[in-house]
């Protein structure tokens, strides 16, 4: 099913685009897109490097990755971020927002201001969690329904 | 007249596409052009969620780096997140009416809809 | 007989469809936004973030997305499990 056009392609193309996705996960709270999105660009990615090879290369390089127990850790982060609300206030609170914690507790200028990566609060860490959760999902379904074309082909 | 259609173009290009996917359901016979129909109904709902957010020579709701004029300026906010929620919800119910569509060519042997209406044991 | 029938249905209910659509308010002018101001006015202070739609998607309806992440989780759940096959012991 793969012609020459298509590896010449994805070898260059899978690293930019596994790129870009990442960056648009880690900047949601800065420019346009957040998880979702990020999620979505990713695992277009992953669906060109599963088009692009063989069936047998797919099978083995793919049973090493677990991609349920990525799935399952990024509802479970989204979950207890949100509970993180707790100590004090009510659920889904931002409680790291504009405080004083090292990793994504920075102060934000009111006003037009060109973007510091410091700031966000719960904002960030739910959205890798998010991201990941929608990348493991898709890739999992594209892998299910590539999997089955084979097993109809070898009958 | 002219007025009206030229200024709502947005809403009659919804009432459009709804025609378009309602006749896609109703009158086709794979069961493939039924669910692209089901596809093409909520695209033509998640656009008329976003239409309904517009603010006259207003820009988008974002502080980083916007220009100087927007500040008081923007686009209402809640239906593009309302939207997203919609998008990805769309895609789940998408790929699940796949994956029975599958299942039921492998039980019945053929896609038309006419024939698989009988529950067979 | 009965797609001439359908047929006609179908046109009519085109006919309501746009006839419904010009109707509403004029595109581009809203009237109610007191909520979308007092989002777009303290985001930044409550949220600190400097993008308006992803703090109202975490933040302030959050519960929204704790629904969507289910019904996501859910749908991956049953595509894995309608597509399921059976290994042959032979």
């Amino acid at each position: 099913m793969t012609t020459l056009i298509i590896k010449t392609t994805t070898r260059y193309l899978t690293a930019l685009i596994l790129t870009f996705g990442a960056y648009i996960i880690l900047h949601g709270h800065l420019t346009p897109g957040g998880g979702f999105q990020g999620g979505a660009v990713f695992a277009s990615g992953l669906a060109l490097l599963i088009v692009a090879c063989e069936s047998d290369v797919i099978r083995e390089r793919f049973k090493k990755v677990p991609l349920s127990a990525l799935e399952s850790i990024g509802a479970l982060g989204f979950l207890g971020t949100a509970a993180l609300g707790f100590m004090g206030y009510t659920f889904f609170k931002n409680v790291i927002a504009n405080s004083g914690f090292p990793l994504f507790g920075g102060r934000t200028p009111i006003g037009i201001n060109p973007g510091y990566l410091n700031t966000g609060g719960t904002l960030s860490y739910m959205n890798i969690f998010v991201g990941t959760k929608v990348l493991a999902g898709l890739t999992s379904i594209i892998l299910v329904f590539y999997l089955l074309l084979e097993v109809r082909k070898d009958e | 007249m002219n007025n009206v259609i030229l200024v709502n173009l947005p809403f009659i290009v919804v009432a459009l596409l709804l025609a378009v996917g309602f006749y896609t359901i109703g009158f086709k016979r794979n069961l493939i052009k039924v669910v692209i129909g089901i596809e093409i109904l909520e695209g033509a709902v998640n656009l008329f969620l976003i239409t309904l957010g517009y603010v006259k020579g207003a820009y988008a709701p974002i502080y980083t780096m916007a220009p100087k004029e927007a500040v008081n300026n923007m686009v209402l906010p809640t239906p593009q997140a309302l939207t997203l929620t919609s998008i990805v919800i769309g895609v789940a119910v998408s790929a699940l009416m796949l994956a029975f569509a599958v299942n039921i060519y492998e039980h019945y042997g053929t896609l038309d809809v006419t024939k698989v209406r009988r529950l067979k044991g | 007989m009965r797609k001439a029938l359908g047929l006609f249905a179908f046109i009519g209910f085109t006919l309501f469809l746009l006839v419904a659509v010009v109707s509403l308010r004029p595109f581009g002018e809203p009237v109610h936004t007191e909520m979308d101001s007092y989002f777009i006015e303290h985001a930044q202070a409550e949220a600190s973030a400097n993008n308006v739609v992803t703090s109202i998607v975490f933040d302030y309806r959050g519960f929204d997305t704790l629904g969507e992440a289910t019904v996501l989780f859910t749908a991956v759940a049953g595509v894995l499990m309608a597509l399921r096959r059976r290994e042959v012991k032979a």
